[in-house]
């Protein structure tokens, strides 16, 4: 293999030429193009996961054509991707129901089951899942590792008794109560509270007091979100005493 | 122990002297010491037969020896008296001074420790007993005869040989070269041509010329013991191998060996350590391997025993120290395996078969087996297999036969056929999640293309006789629910796609199955085998699949008679006593967990059905066949 480089490859959406970059996420790419392709564990701001398996496409290299996901798909010069073929839609509707049967009330899920004709699910819900729609997808983790740095969740457990948590399922000591999970999950299922005095996340359990703004009086942001950041960028933590209007 | 050797030549000499002072008539007592023979109290045994030999005076003139598996575990424990080769099974420790003054000191057989078949025949030497005798061992060849303990005896039957051919004569390429046209596939179950993924590696670009070679020693399958003998039995067969693959893979360079071992195998892991140890001491690991510009060594890495750590990807993670789960390999782990550095990685068996192919010739090699790999290393499965067979047969144990034997030469002349004359109904290969193959196709040669074929694979050398009191349903259950279990859970096909599975299947064995629930079963799992990310989910239907394709009617009698053919799904079946045959001798009535059997001595009995749990006790415990199940 060369080591890697930036160059530029052609590939073939659907039969049409295009271009990206060699190594980049082909469902990037095909976004990017003006194709549409489900996703529910794939964000352009996180590393790739390959959880959800609904990016599902078909791609064609030499003689061989297989099914992959696309998210954590490379891309590589000369490959032909093939969108929405029977082989993929049948597969997708199935998922569609699997992940249905885990969060039937989420609501990004219902619409985008019902895009592909998927109302229903015949499959056994869960009791486990009645009050827990988290259907696994690592959003919350990747986002709070690789854009926040506050390292606050993890997966724990493993194959069925796999779970999303704060460490022990206890108070999540290291979430600076930013939101950002709450912001990517698909399912709406980590909750957010907010008072005057308080932000509250639900599934981690972590209750932050707000920070007031020295001018307005205003609350803000969660003080231990404004140190964290005031740490990490090397300010004073006293340059975000006021909040962004009164600064 | 010896000093390090300097050269190739050093070693030639040293194997030379250790051959000739070997008396080829020496008496020497083997003890098998694998795993399943020391369950059956092995260790006590050899600790006797040394107070024994003491005993008699016969030190000096009767030498013992300790050896790795010999594969007919179920017979232990196991003895051997060389040089007749007498062999003497289920040995207890009352027979151990018989033994020596009857066989040893007067050249007597003792024959009521003979293996005696199924007829009631028996036999004098291991290699006419039928399990061994339709066998070609030549990996486990050697099992029976060197103690793993000792490096010489590794030496004396020309070990380490074919490492000195390399580093003399041949260059990493031609190494490579031969390897590939040998056509050996790996034998951890994807079958990948070996030779192809060395090249691949040695190709692959490394910033500092470190390559990883690794030998995949999980052994997830929980009925596969293989590997596990191999490394027990002959350790330095897999060293040698490892050692010669990083000369070809990583020469120029620097190429850095891992054991990836599961903790519960306590006995391999001690085994392969003293053989590393030992290898180290005669410089045939660490720096200038026997005077060559070759620097390698070996470090064994011990697994938390999940099944899917044995999955490539999953392993590397495991051994860098991250949670062991598999990752889409759309960049092969030859270009970027572990820390991001090309890796080769095999199994135990295929490195055993490395050495050899190196000192025999790969036309040897290529003799042996199916198809043609001349131009192709696809084209064929050359060399031999190593099984573990178990389940409703004969003789159970560790098999090695030629690739292209057939499963009925496999489950009758070496299994000696279904236990208690029962009809024969499916076999399972490749262990959890291989397919079950059906009756009609017994004559098929097995290989790993004729086992995808039937919707089976090779996989862990796994193979389940199955006669006709198994339910094929239930059987499918047992490993969907064993597969669901041991899925990482990252991938929601594989997660919850089995855990449907398992829920559908479930209903249909407490005869609450639905129409639909057949085509249910079919698209979910072609989604599972075809959607997920890595190759547990991938096989995990393949159990169910097969059974479906070759046992439908069983599912059909299930869902819609509510009938358990085979009488197993408790929900589907009712025991009864047959008042004609019924002795009223009260054994089943005094056994029965509920007590709901009732009746006078001397009077047929009868069963409380809603007490009953249907545990099958009292059709175990009736002697005179009274108790039916249906
Ligand atoms: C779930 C799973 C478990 C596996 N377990 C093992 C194992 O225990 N031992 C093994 O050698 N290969 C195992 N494999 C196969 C490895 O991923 C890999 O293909 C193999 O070690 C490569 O060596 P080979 O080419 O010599 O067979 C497993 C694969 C999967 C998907
Ligand atoms: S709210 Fe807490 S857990 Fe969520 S991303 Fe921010 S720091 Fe991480
Ligand atoms: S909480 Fe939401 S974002 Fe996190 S894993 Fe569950 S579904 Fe995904
Ligand atoms: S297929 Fe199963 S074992 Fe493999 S990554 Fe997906 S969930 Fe894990
Ligand atoms: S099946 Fe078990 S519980 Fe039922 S009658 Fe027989 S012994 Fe008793
Ligand atoms: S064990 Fe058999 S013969 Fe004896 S009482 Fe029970 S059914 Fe009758
Ligand atoms: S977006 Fe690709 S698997 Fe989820």
């Amino acid at each position: 293999m060369e080591p890697p480089d930036d160059k530029t490859v052609r590939f073939q959406i659907n039969g049409r030429s295009h271009e990206g970059t060699r190594g980049e996420s082909l469902l990037a790419a095909i976004r990017r193009h003006g194709y549409e392709v489900p996703s529910l564990c794939y964000h352009e701001a996180v590393s790739p996961y390959g959880a959800c398996r609904l990016c599902l496409v078909e791609v064609k290299r030499g003689r061989r054509q297989k099914l992959t996901t696309s998210c954590n798909y490379p891309l590589q010069e000369g490959i032909e991707v093939f969108l929405d073929t029977d082989r993929v839609v049948r597969h997708r509707r199935t998922i569609l129901q699997l992940l249905l049967a885990m969060a039937p009330e989420a609501e990004e899920l219902r619409s985008l089951a019902a895009e592909y004709g998927v109302e229903d699910t015949p499959f056994v819900t869960d009791e486990e899942h009645a009050d827990n729609a988290c259907i696994l997808c690592g959003l919350c983790n990747r986002v709070c590792n690789e854009v926040v740095g506050a390292h606050a969740i993890a997966f724990a457990g493993r194959g069925l008794h796999k779970r999303m948590e704060s460490p022990y399922d206890d108070v999540a000591e290291a979430c600076i109560g930013c939101g950002a999970c709450v912001f990517v999950c698909p399912t709406s299922c980590i909750g957010i509270e907010e008072t005057e005095q308080m932000r509250r996340i639900l599934k981690w359990h972590r209750d932050l007091p707000m920070q007031k703004c020295a001018a307005c009086g205003r609350p803000f942001a969660p003080t231990f979100q404004i140190m964290h950041f005031a740490d990490k960028i090397g300010v004073e933590r006293s340059h975000f005493d006021r909040c962004p209007d009164c600064r | 122990m010896a000093k390090r050797l300097q050269s190739t030549k050093e070693l030639l000499s040293l194997q030379e002297k250790i051959g000739a002072s070997r008396d080829p008539e020496q008496k020497v007592v083997s003890v098998c010491a694998g795993t399943g023979c020391c369950a059956y109290g092995a260790k006590k045994l050899a600790e006797a037969f040394a107070s024994s030999i003491e005993g008699h005076g016969l030190e000096g003139e009767v030498a013992l020896r300790l050896t790795g598996c010999h594969g007919f575990c179920e017979r232990g424990p196991l003895v051997v008296i060389h040089p007749e080769g007498t062999f003497y099974q289920r040995v207890q420790l009352d027979d151990v001074d018989e033994i020596i003054e009857k066989s040893v000191q007067a050249g007597e057989v003792i024959e009521r420790l003979l293996y005696a078949d199924a007829g009631g025949k028996t036999y004098e030497h291991e290699k006419d007993v039928p399990f061994y005798k339709n066998q070609q061992r030549i990996l486990l060849a050697n099992n029976g005869l060197i103690d793993p303990t000792r490096i010489e005896d590794y030496l004396a039957i020309g070990g380490y040989r074919a490492l000195a051919k390399v580093l003399d004569e041949m260059e990493p390429e031609e190494v490579c070269a031969a390897v590939k046209a040998s056509g050996l596939r790996g034998r951890g179950g994807g079958g990948f041509p070996a030779g192809v993924k060395w090249e691949s590696c040695r190709a692959a670009h490394s910033p500092d010329g470190v390559r990883y070679v690794i030998c995949n020693a999980d052994e997830g399958d929980p009925g596969a013991f293989m590997d596990r003998s191999l490394m027990e039995g002959n350790p330095h067969l897999v060293i040698e191998g490892m050692i010669i693959g990083a000369y070809a893979i990583g020469m120029p360079g620097k190429p850095k060996g891992y054991v990836y071992i599961r903790n519960e195998y306590p006995l391999a892991v001690e085994r392969l350590g003293i053989a590393l140890e030992q290898a180290r001491e005669m410089g045939l690991l660490g720096e200038k391997i026997l005077g060559s510009e070759l620097d390698f060594d070996i470090r064994i890495n011990k697994g938390g025993g999940a099944f899917v750590c044995g999955e490539s990807t999953a392993l590397m993670a495991s051994i860098e120290g991250e949670v062991g789960e598999p990752r889409a390999k759309h960049i092969h782990t030859v270009e970027s395996g572990l820390h991001d550095l090309p890796t080769n990685l095999n199994n135990v068996e295929t490195w055993a078969n490395v050495p050899l192919i190196i000192d025999r010739g790969v036309d040897w090699f290529t003799s042996i087996g199916t198809g043609d790999v001349s131009d192709n290393p696809w084209g064929g499965s050359k060399g031999t297999k190593i099984f573990a067979l178990v389940g409703k047969v004969n003789n159970t144990g560790l098999v090695e036969v030629p690739m292209g034997a057939t499963l009925r030469h496999i489950i009758y002349e070496i299994g000696g056929g279904i236990i208690g004359g029962k009809k024969f109904k499916a076999v399972q290969t490749g262990g959890p999640s291989g397919g079950c193959i059906p009756e009609e196709k017994l004559d098929l040669e097995v290989d790993f293309d004729r086992l995808t074929e039937v919707g089976s694979m090779m996989g862990s050398g796994g193979m389940i006789v199955m006669d006709e009191s198994t339910c094929m349903v239930d059987i499918a259950g047992y490993f969907l629910h064993f597969l669901a279990d041991e899925s990482c859970g990252k991938c929601v096909t594989c997660r919850e796609g089995l855990k449907q599975l398992c829920i559908i299947i479930d209903r249909i064995r407490e005869g609450k199955g639905r129409e639909g629930d057949l085509t249910l079963l079919q698209d979910l799992g072609e989604t599972i085998a075809e959607a997920s990310l890595c190759a547990l989910g991938q096989t995990a239907p393949n159990p169910l699949r097969s059974t479906l394709k070759y046992f439908r009617e069983e599912y059909e009698e299930h869902i819609r008679n509510k009938k358990c053919r085979a009488g197993v799904c408790k929900a589907l079946i009712r025991y009864s006593i047959d008042a004609e045959k019924c002795t009223g001798c009260l054994i089943c009535a005094r056994k029965c967990p509920q007590e709901c059997i009732s009746g006078e001595k001397k009077k047929p009995h009868v069963i409380d059905q809603d007490k009953c749990i249907k545990c099958g006790v009292c059709m175990d415990v009736c002697k005179y066949d009274a108790v039916c199940v249906e």
